[in-house]
Formats: structure tokens, C-alpha cells, sequence
């Protein structure tokens, strides 16, 4: 078979975001050099230094919106890339950072700096998807290194990546795990919470605490149910679902819902 | 077999069945404890398994609890099925290499592995003969079940307790194993000579591995004591269901409104049909690597809880979590009977222990059955 000419141009860009699942890709040591074996590795500010300028073929985006610079540059970035494919709670759901959704901002900037009116900070995190069309959503805060080598493969492949929408608890009961819920009493947001990492914190005997996000056809309303039975109260509710995927539609209901 | 060929085999006895398995190539399974529940898993010796321990099991809990004597085997079922064994949650099936402009497919083959079961239950039994049926009585049959299926020795142990999920007298599938296995125990636990078990042979290689085993024969006490047991199990039902009339009652309600009722609870989580024993539904999924020159392609459990799995060009089919719950209890209740002749359920109770809101197939059955009353 000829060598390819022209590989294909992956870029990595960073928005709001503590940079861990960039770090998944170089912490890919085993499949590192396959990966810059197939695909021209043009922008990584986190491996790389100096912006490539023109476009790109696949696009991985970290991070959320949270400044309007971001919005301007998240635009551009999306014209620059044939497929744009997010990664991260972040970048699909607004990150731990979108905790500022529910509180106000101004206030936050008035304690924490001394001069607040140098901070460019919008009101809200945002999801990329928000913003501007996203070709495929990677989960996870941070992702795992098997689905990111999954969506670069089945890019290059031409096929639809392997990523399924089903529970945490269908993954957890393929690892033959004991469901902490069920024989300890122990809350859990696997039946709310997409596939993906494997069941690891089942599978340490701990619950579940969402950072995928929610699942396809996610029931947290029948779950919070549950975790009240199981002795949560309305706080521990709200601070259960409020972490990395605080913004994702069905975890957002559940944080503002109060005992019923 | 008649009951003069039971024999008593002490707990030493049951060791000596141990060794005589692992001798003779077998991987043990067996119950032991686990994350504090009790799970099918490789035992050495009967110190691995759960001696002193029983399970307490209603809908969505499950607690491992002391016994105040030294069973055994003094607990209903494991928190997982055989099934994990047979019909393995993740499979292989083959692997492909590009070579020039072809590629070449190399089927996996499943690995010969001689497996030994020790303590499956009656429902268990009647589950595996149910797998068997679909995954080996086709067309096609399935080569990796039919490869472990082959070289399984069975040791069923009656129960002695019924869980608080268990209706197998409902299914007409148990307490007492009545076929389908290679060896089947009663244990009297704690008697005059300690813990014993009441011992009989369902297979020729059942019968001739018995008689390597250190026993006395069974006498007429023993042999009332062992019925005994599978008596006062029967007696102790945690649940019960009507199975007479099912498939009519569940065909006439398709559009019954309790199927909506059961959806605001029914988190679509799929671990009913995962722990179910006889639900062997699988998805494959295919793989390709960096350089686009292996590809292969891995069969695993699917459920009809998921998306997925219903999902035809342009959509998935069942959307709702009613159409999702409906097509579960259905298939295991109802449209089993029209595809395979029999009923798609055992009565083993883990849909119910298991499912972390504890929605119980029983009761959702019992409400559609009731509304006709009224
Ligand atoms: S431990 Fe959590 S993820 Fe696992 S089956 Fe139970 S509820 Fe689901
Ligand atoms: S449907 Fe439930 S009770 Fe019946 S065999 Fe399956 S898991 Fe057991
Ligand atoms: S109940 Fe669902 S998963 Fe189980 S065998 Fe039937 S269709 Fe398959
Ligand atoms: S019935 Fe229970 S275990 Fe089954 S999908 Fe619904 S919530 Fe999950």
C-alpha cells in the first residue's frame, strides 16, 4: 500500500478546563506514536509549542465557555475544522466551573480579586455545543484513554466510535461487580450516568458520582427517590448531582428539586 | 436413580469432592463471600466457601448476614448467575489482519476450559437448561457456549433457605433439583456428626465420581431429613406469583396504563436483565486500530433496557422506559412461551433483589392482574 502523502491534521485546543483530558492523549504512552504515526499532530498547546495556522481535519476541543474572548475563538476554531469533536465534561457540559450558573458571578469576583474589573469572566460556563456544531461528544472528567483512542480510530476508519449511551450499571454488572447499592446501602449515580469509564468506582467499592454525565434516557427524578431513602438529604442531593456535569439537563433538575 | 443409591458424605467428604475435580482438570466454582455478598467464584477448599452466612434479599437490597450455625450453604442465590461462566459477558469472535489489499479473518476459538459448578441451585438449573435451549438448539448454534457448555460438571445443592426474592415453587422450578445435573446435595447442617450431606448422582459420571468420595450410605433418617429440607424451602416462598395464565393475561394488556406506572420508577439501568439467568440477549461491537490494519470484532451482553438495542434505521423503536419494561417482562413472561414453549423466567428473584429501585416482577404482574378485577 502507498504511504500517505498527507495525513490527516489533529488539533487539540484548550478552553476553560484543568487540562487533565488533554493529558489523557499523552498519557496514551503506548498508542502515542501510533497516533502521530496516522495523523499529523499540528496544534497541542499541551505537548507543543507555537499555533499552526490553516485548517484541520479533527479537531478535539477541552474545555468550556466562560469568557468572550473563548466564544470568539471557539468560532473560529470550528471554521478552521472538518470535525470538531469534543472532549471532557467540560467541553459537553460546562465543567465543575459551571457551578457559577447557579450563583452570581459579580459577587464571587468582588470577594475573591482585588481589582474586579480587570476579570473578563462571562456569567455562565457554557458546553461547546452551545456555541457552535459538534460533531461527537466525548464523556468523562477526564475522559478515558480507550474512548479516545476509540474516536481517533473509528475517525480514521470512517466509522461511528464505539461509545455506548447506556448505563454505568450495565458496565458494572460486564465487570461482575457487586452493586454497592443494592448490598451496601451506599448511593450511586450509575443508573443515571453513561457508560464509558469502565464501573471504577464500583468496582472500589464507591458510588458512582456521574462524571460521564447523564446517560441516554437518564430517570434521576425515580433515582433521587432513592438516594432520599437512602438517607440523603436535600443538600447532599444537590451536592451529588452539582459537580462536573452540574449543568447537563437532567442533573441540573435534580439539583434545584427540593423533598418531595 | 431410587433412594437407596443416596449417600452420606461428611464435610471432609465435600473436600475430597473438591480435590477430585481439581485433579481431574476442572476450574471450581463456587459461592463465597465477596464485597460482602456472595458471588460464584473459583474456591479452592470449603474454607472458601460462606460458611456461617446468609442472605437477606428484598427489592433493591441485599445484605450478607451471620447464621448462628455453620451452613455451608445456608443462603438463597449469588448475587450473579452461572450465566458469567457459559454465556460469558464479553466474547471475542474474531480478529482481522490487512495484508496488501486483503484482509485476512481469523475466528477466535474459544478457549477449552473444563468447568465445575458447585452449589447450583434448582432455578439455576432450569435457567441453564433454558440457555442451552436457545444458544444450542438452533440453526446456529453458539460455538463459545457450546465450548464451556460441554465440559460442565455440575454439583446442585438443594436449598435449605428461600430468599426474600425467591418464587421458584411459583415457576414450578424448584426448591429441590430434579434434573440437569451430575451430583446433587442436601446439607443438614450441624447434625449429631457436625454438617453433612445427603448425596445422590444424577449423571454416570456423577455416579462413578461418587463413589471415590469418602461416604457412609444414607439411611432412612437421613433421606427424611433431606426431604425435609426441600419441604420446609417450599414452605418459606419470599414471593409468589400466579404463572397458570400469564401469557393470555400479558397478551390482553399490552396497552395497559401500569406499564407507564412502573416507568416513572424504572431507571432504565439494564441490571435486571445482566443478572437475569436466562435473558441472553449480546450486541457486537467492532474495532479497528491507528494504523487501520487490525480490526475485530467482540459479542457482548446487550439488554433491551438500552437504546441501542432496539435501534432501526432512524431510530430506536422503544423510546420510552414503559415500551422498555413492557418488552422485558413480556418476553420473559409471555412471549417466551410463543418462541420456546415454556416460561422465560425461573423464579430466582435477582430482577427484583437487584434492581437499585427494587421493582419487582411479581407485584408489576399482581397490579396488571388486579385492575381486571376491579
Ligand atoms: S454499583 Fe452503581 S453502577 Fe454498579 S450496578 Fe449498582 S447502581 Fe449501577
Ligand atoms: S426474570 Fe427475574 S426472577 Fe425470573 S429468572 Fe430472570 S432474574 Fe430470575
Ligand atoms: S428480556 Fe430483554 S435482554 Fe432478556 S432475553 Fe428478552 S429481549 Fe433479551
Ligand atoms: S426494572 Fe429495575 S433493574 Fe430493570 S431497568 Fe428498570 S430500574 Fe433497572
Amino acid at each position: 500500500m502507498a504511504a500517505k502523502i498527507n495525513k490527516p491534521r489533529l488539533a487539540v485546543w484548550k478552553f476553560a478546563s484543568c487540562d487533565g483530558c488533554q493529558l489523557s492523549l499523552l498519557d496514551c504512552e503506548d498508542e502515542l506514536l501510533a497516533v502521530a504515526g496516522a495523523l499529523d499532530i499540528a496544534y497541542f498547546p499541551e505537548a507543543t509549542r507555537g499555533a499552526v495556522k490553516g485548517r484541520y481535519d479533527l479537531s478535539l476541543v477541552e474545555g468550556s465557555i466562560t469568557t468572550r474572548a473563548d466564544a470568539a475563538r471557539i468560532l473560529e476554531v470550528r471554521q478552521r475544522s472538518r470535525a470538531l469533536v469534543t472532549i471532557g465534561a467540560c467541553a459537553t457540559a460546562g465543567g465543575i466551573q459551571a457551578l457559577r450558573n447557579f450563583a452570581d458571578v459579580r459577587e464571587f469576583m468582588s470577594v475573591v480579586y482585588a481589582r474586579p474589573e480587570f476579570i473578563d469572566a462571562l456569567a455562565t460556563s457554557t458546553p461547546i455545543a452551545d456555541h457552535v456544531h459538534v460533531d461527537f461528544e466525548l464523556r468523562g472528567c477526564p475522559i478515558s484513554k480507550r474512548q479516545l483512542i476509540e474516536v481517533i480510530s473509528s475517525y480514521l476508519a470512517g466509522r461511528r466510535p464505539v461509545t455506548p449511551g447506556h448505563s454505568v450499571c450495565v458496565e458494572c454488572k460486564l465487570a461482575s461487580n457487586v452493586c454497592v447499592t443494592v448490598a451496601h446501602g451506599t448511593p450511586c449515580l450509575g443508573p443515571v450516568t453513561q457508560a464509558g469509564c469502565g464501573a471504577i468506582c464500583p468496582a472500589y467499592n464507591r458510588g458512582c458520582y456521574g462524571c460521564y454525565g447523564p446517560m441516554e434516557t437518564p430517570n434521576a427524578t425515580s433515582l433521587t427517590d432513592r438516594l432520599r431513602q437512602l438517607g440523603m438529604d436535600d443538600s447532599a442531593i444537590q451536592r451529588i448531582y452539582r459537580s462536573f456535569n452540574a449543568e447537563a439537563p437532567a442533573f441540573r433538575n435534580q439539583g434545584q428539586r427540593r423533598g418531595s | 436413580m431410587d433412594d437407596t443409591d443416596q449417600i452420606v458424605l461428611s464435610v471432609d467428604g465435600l473436600q475430597v469432592l473438591i480435590d477430585v475435580l481439581t485433579a481431574d482438570g476442572y476450574r471450581v466454582i463456587g459461592p463465597t463471600v465477596r464485597e460482602k455478598a456472595i458471588v460464584y467464584d473459583d474456591v479452592a477448599s470449603v474454607a472458601d466457601l460462606p460458611r456461617g452466612w446468609t442472605d437477606e434479599q428484598d427489592g433493591g437490597r441485599y445484605r450478607l448476614v451471620r447464621r448462628d450455625d455453620s451452613a455451608l450453604f445456608g443462603f438463597a442465590v449469588g448475587a450473579s448467575s452461572w450465566k458469567q461462566f457459559l454465556h460469558r459477558p464479553v466474547v471475542k469472535l474474531w480478529r482481522a489482519r490487512r495484508s496488501k489489499n486483503s484482509w485476512q479473518v481469523v475466528p477466535e476459538v474459544p478457549p477449552v476450559e473444563r468447568l465445575a459448578f458447585i452449589g447450583v441451585r434448582a432455578c439455576e438449573l432450569e435457567a441453564i437448561k433454558l440457555q442451552d435451549q436457545v444458544l444450542l438448539e438452533g440453526e446456529h448454534p453458539d460455538s463459545h457456549y457450546q465450548a464451556r457448555r460441554d465440559n460442565v460438571f455440575v454439583v446442585a445443592v438443594n436449598c435449605a433457605v428461600a430468599g426474600g426474592t425467591c418464587f421458584c415453587v411459583s415457576m414450578s422450578t424448584g426448591p429441590k433439583a430434579e434434573s440437569g445435573y451430575d451430583l446433587a446435595l442436601t446439607e443438614i447442617s450441624d447434625g449429631e456428626e457436625g454438617t453433612v450431606f445427603v448425596a445422590e448422582a444424577g449423571s454416570g459420571r456423577g455416579r462413578s465420581l461418587l463413589a471415590k468420595l469418602p461416604h457412609r450410605p444414607a439411611s432412612a433418617a437421613d433421606r427424611q431429613s433431606a426431604k425435609a429440607v426441600s419441604e420446609r424451602t417450599a414452605a418459606s416462598m419470599g414471593r409468589e406469583m400466579r404463572s397458570d395464565d400469564l401469557h393470555e393475561l400479558l397478551h390482553r394488556n399490552l396497552d395497559h396504563p401500569h406499564w407507564d406506572a412502573v416507568a416513572q420508577r424504572c431507571l432504565t439501568c439494564g441490571n435486571c436483565t445482566m443478572v437475569c439467568p436466562t435473558c441472553f440477549c449480546t450486541t457486537v461491537e467492532d474495532a479497528s486500530d491507528l494504523t487501520g490494519k487490525e480490526a475485530s470484532r467482540t459479542r457482548r451482553w446487550d439488554s433491551c433496557f438500552t437504546i441501542d438495542f432496539s435501534y432501526l434505521h432512524g431510530g430506536s423503536v422503544r423510546t420510552s422506559g414503559g415500551a422498555r419494561y413492557r418488552q422485558w417482562l413480556t418476553h420473559k413472561l409471555a412471549t417466551w412461551f410463543d418462541q420456546f414453549g415454556t416460561s422465560g423466567c425461573v423464579g430466582c428473584g435477582r430482577c427484583i433483589t437487584w434492581c437499585p429501585v427494587g421493582i419487582d416482577i411479581t407485584a408489576e404482574v399482581e397490579a396488571i392482574r388486579d385492575s381486571e378485577a376491579d
